[in-house]
């Protein structure tokens, strides 16, 4: 089938390149291209990843040193920071703005956005994505809501602060917190783009992945990329619609005086007409996305690690098949666990041990997919480059949050630590951090695919130590906080005396995570610098396998210059060797996937 | 103290500048190999490093549970509570457990494995009966943990109405707590908040008969050794009544009535007397001394543990556990709702 459909899409390519005169604007701004729109979607995520991050510094800043003056908030806050002492109010907002950044702009759209739109069609050798108009558009609507987003930042009683899950009635009733009013408002605007844009790339990266894959590219010869990809991608389409009703919801009982999560309250004195809803609707639905959501930031950094594992192991991924149905295993049980988030949300307690059930199930995949890349390493030949010990670090930090994972995911042990420090720590080094090596190690690999050049390596082991070194620092002594009763979205910790003896752990946290934060300017530098000054690439650099390394190292449109190639095997043939204990290829430990099946070559694995 | 540190962030970041400095310029020699990709020197030394940071990574968890489990909560003050740390202890051995195995896999294999030119990998696709043990064996210990954790759930979770708990309602508003005792009646009256004028602040029915000798009180009083069922209503937004010590925690949802109930088993005073406790108060005590602030003495406390405002940070209430006979007589003291109603 794809050859069929693969055939007039290169027919098109023929005549395309002698007519086509393109512009400044339709290269560089409206691009349809996919690995422009991927460019763009990293450098937005990435601007908007130094935001996220640096609000995080402010409000540790906040909880090392209490209600201390500090030049740098009275710089930034302004009147949030009468003499330069941050208040409550903008403490909430930085907590919520830094968590909706960080999850939605920089992991979901900052990750899967660049990686799934440079990677799909090049490695499953497609010209471009399905439709590239599509492409541009959620590219755009992508940015609108970053400026939308930033802008909610200016409004007069502040941006939205009823944390990232915007729980209603807090989040529907301006009078409870200024945040609600303006703020809030252009929060759930920019949502609603953010959510289309999603969901226009999402269609386009699965009917890609379905349709255009080229001839003798069969499902399971797939790089486990393009599966963590596409299963993102359904995720997405299956979750974010149920936030945008959601949203579209809370702005109703916002906005129009309906009732669907709001009921009997009492505010400034006076009884609203708000009766029979229920808030724990609202947590019902933002948490059938909100669940999957954190697959859909994990499973490309999952994908992209068993990429770069592998290629920089010389090994193949061990379990291929098993990895593909931990991915699927993976993609479903995501959808059916929402309910961990409520266990004391006043739902039926039977519904708490069903979802604990359900939860204590996604362990299973989860363990095998991390066993699977220990034993990837094992005999292998590692070659220690950035990106390698970024996915290192992912594997390391995904074991070490994920674990923690089966303390919150019993709804009994859930009760004294949820809504803890000790659950900002499980997610932070689960999600957060290790998507964000994924991220790394995704840039550091396909960098030179991206650019054309190399990134510095020395910059690169800097980057990686220090903030390895730096996250643990930080999230490691965060869980005992957690386990001391702290609750999360405390302003201050020392409003009352019982918590005075954090103080300690608090100010190491936080200096890690200043230390940290700053290190990836290493890493900004080294992204930037290295476009122009960077050592021009090769062609394959990391000798991968995989279809984008047969593609030119100058970007044209149409990725290959002729024919598409033609595949003949899967994308792991690392030190495949004869019978005879020779390389498949005399000398070359790497057999790519367009090379066809050679004389005396068993057909060990596809 | 805090110069101390921004000293030292300050000389790290010094550091930390010199360094890359120092390697950029190293990186930029003429005579280095510019390929950018990993050579035989760079998989030696962060080879070296991976074991490293597994050493780092240890010494870290090794200290952290060394220096900060005395921060962690005492031994449970409720009956359920005991059940709760038992769990707790077995799945945190367990996950320590796999946590100190994998990491040692990972970085040494890492550091064992890592490159050289020359070296042949091993082509080593899969094999079904690795993968068969390694996906049985979480499946048996999970079935364990599910097992043992939905009992015990089930069990937090279920109200015995033979016990005849103490009905209590916690009532939460931006940003305080409130408390109506269902009086000797042991029921609530009827309550919501188009009821609520003037001091009747929680909208209680003043009509309904089974209010009249219902308590209003600030402070929570409970009688050791007794089941206490907590009834949480909320004026405003979600709140969570959160008591850490008893291992208690339920949302306040406004628009409905969640509930909650535990026994506690240990009155304040034990609780103040107990070892771990004497020690924490010491430290804060040292800490406060420093500070020039009043020193402290134990207390429980029911925290507000949902983002409910800007205030949320300090929305609390004090807990007072004491015997059955100082319990009464405190609460005889309390005005019923019927009298504070009729004396206005």
């Amino acid at each position: 089938m794809s050859a069929v459909v693969n055939a007039p899409a290169h027919d098109h390519h023929e005549d395309h390149g002698h007519h086509h005169k393109q512009t400044f604007i339709s290269k560089y701004i409206f691009s349809f291209d996919h690995k422009m729109v991927a460019k763009q979607f990293l450098i937005t995520g990435l601007l908007m990843g130094i935001v996220g991050i640096g609000m995080s510094i402010l409000f540790r800043i906040q909880l090392a040193w209490p209600e201390q003056s500090f030049a740098i908030f009275e710089a930034l806050l302004g009147k949030w920071a009468p003499d330069g002492v941050m208040t409550p109010n903008i403490y909430l907002a930085l907590v919520t703005i830094h968590g909706t950044i960080m999850v939605f702009f920089v992991l979901t759209a900052g990750l899967s956005g660049t990686f799934s739109n440079l990677l799909i069609p090049l490695q499953i050798g497609a010209r471009d994505m399905a439709s590239g108009f599509m492409n541009m558009l959620s590219y755009w609507l992508f940015f609108l809501a970053c400026v939308i987003m930033l802008c909610s930042l200016f409004v007069e009683a502040g941006p939205a602060s009823s944390g990232w899950t915007i729980y209603p009635p807090l989040s529907a009733l301006p009078q409870a917190i200024g945040g609600s009013g303006m703020g809030m408002t252009l929060w759930l605007v920019s949502m609603a783009l953010f959510i289309a844009s999603q969901l226009l790339g999402g269609i386009n990266y699965i009917v890609t992945v379905i349709n255009l894959r080229t001839k003798g590219m069969s499902m399971t010869r797939l790089p486990l990329t393009i599966w963590a990809f596409f299963v993102t991608a359904i995720l997405g389409l299956v979750s974010f619609p149920v936030l945008l009703s959601a949203a579209l919801l809370l702005i109703m009982d916002r906005s129009f005086g309906t009732s669907f999560f709001l009921s009997d309250i009492f505010l400034d004195g006076e009884v609203l007409s708000h009766h029979g809803g229920s808030p724990v609707l609202f947590e019902h639905l933002f948490w059938f996305l909100g669940h999957p959501e954190v697959y859909i930031v994990i499973l490309p950094a999952l994908g992209i690690t068993s990429e770069v594992v592998a290629t920089n192991s010389r090994k193949p991924i061990f379990g291929y098949r098993a990895m593909i149905a931990s991915i699927l295993a993976i993609g479903f049980l995501s959808t059916i666990v929402w309910g961990h988030h409520m266990f004391v949300s006043g739902m039926n307690p039977f519904l708490g041990s069903v979802f604990t059930f359900t939860t204590l199930l996604i362990a299973i995949p989860s363990a095998v997919k991390a066993f699977n890349y220990i034993t990837t390493l094992w005999k292998g030949n590692l070659q220690m480059n950035p990106g390698m010990l970024f996915s290192i670090g992912l594997v390391s930090t995904f074991i070490t949050g994920g674990l923690t994972g089966i303390i919150l995911g019993d709804s009994t042990l859930d009760i004294n630590v949820h809504d803890t420090y000790f659950v900002v720590a499980h997610f932070h080094l689960v999600m957060g951090i290790s998507a964000l090596y994924g991220l790394f190690a995704g840039v550091y690999h396909w960098y030179p695919k991206m650019f054309g050049r190399m990134m510095n390596k020395n910059l690169g082991y800097i980057h990686f130590w220090v903030t390895a070194v730096g996250a643990y620092g930080v999230f490691f002594p965060m869980h005992f906080l957690g386990m001391a009763g702290l609750p999360r979205r405390y302003y201050t910790n020392t409003a009352f005396p019982y918590f005075d003896d954090l103080a300690d752990i608090n100010v190491i946290v936080t200096v890690c995570a200043i230390i940290t934060a700053l290190v990836q300017l290493v890493f900004i530098y080294n992204f930037f610098a290295s476009m122009f000054y960077g050592k021009k690439a090769t062609m394959n650099p990391w000798k991968s396998n995989t279809l984008e390394w047969t593609t030119p190292v100058e970007h044209i449109h149409g990725n290959w210059p002729g024919e598409l190639p033609v595949v003949y095997r899967w994308a792991y043939d690392y030190s495949k060797t004869n019978s005879d204990g020779e390389y498949v290829i005399t000398g070359q430990d790497y057999v790519p996937q367009n090379i066809p099946m050679q004389e005396n070559e068993e057909d060990l694995h596809h | 103290m805090t110069v101390f540190l921004v000293i030292i962030v300050l000389a790290l970041l010094a550091v930390t500048g010199w360094q890359i400095s120092k390697i950029f310029e190293l990186s930029k020699s003429p005579d280095a190999d510019t390929s950018q990709v990993a050579n035989n020197k760079d998989n030696e030394n962060q080879g070296k490093l991976m074991m490293g940071f597994a050493v780092f990574l240890y010494l870290l968890m090794f200290y952290c549970f060394w220096t900060f489990t005395n921060v962690t909560l005492p031994d449970a003050a409720s009956e359920h509570g005991g059940k709760y740390d038992n769990l707790m202890l077995i799945s945190m051995l367990l996950i320590m457990f796999v946590q100190i195995v994998t990491q040692a896999l990972l970085h040494y294999f890492a550091y064992k494995y890592r490159g050289e030119a020359g070296k042949k990998a091993l082509f080593y696709a899969d094999n079904d009966k690795l993968e068969f043990i390694w996906t049985i064996i979480p499946v048996i210990t999970l079935a364990g943990l599910i097992i043992y954790g939905l009992f015990t759930w089930t069990d937090i979770m279920s109200v015995n109405e033979d016990e005849d708990p103490l009905v209590v309602e916690l009532y939460a508003q931006q940003f305080s707590w409130t408390a109506r005792y269902a009086g000797e009646d042991n029921t609530l009256g009827e309550a919501n908040v188009r009821f609520i004028e003037g001091t009747n602040t929680l909208g209680v029915d003043k009509e309904d008969s089974y209010a009249q000798d219902d308590k209003v009180v600030r402070e929570l009083h409970l009688p050791v050794n007794r089941p206490v069922l907590f009834k949480l209503r909320s004026q405003d937004v979600l709140h969570s009544a959160y008591f850490p010590h008893f291992r208690a925690q339920m949302n306040v949802v406004p628009g409905m009535i969640t509930q909650f109930g535990f026994t506690p088993t240990v009155t304040t005073e034990e609780m103040r007397n107990n070892g771990d406790i004497v020690d924490k108060v010491e430290r804060i005590n040292d800490i406060r001394r420093e500070n020039g602030d009043d020193s402290y003495e134990f207390d429980y406390f029911l925290l507000c543990n949902k983002i409910c405002g800007q205030a949320h940070y300090n929305m609390q209430m004090k807990v007072i556990v004491e015997s059955e006979a100082d319990y009464e007589a405190w609460l005889a003291e309390q005005a019923t709702f019927g009298e504070s109603m009729s004396e206005e």
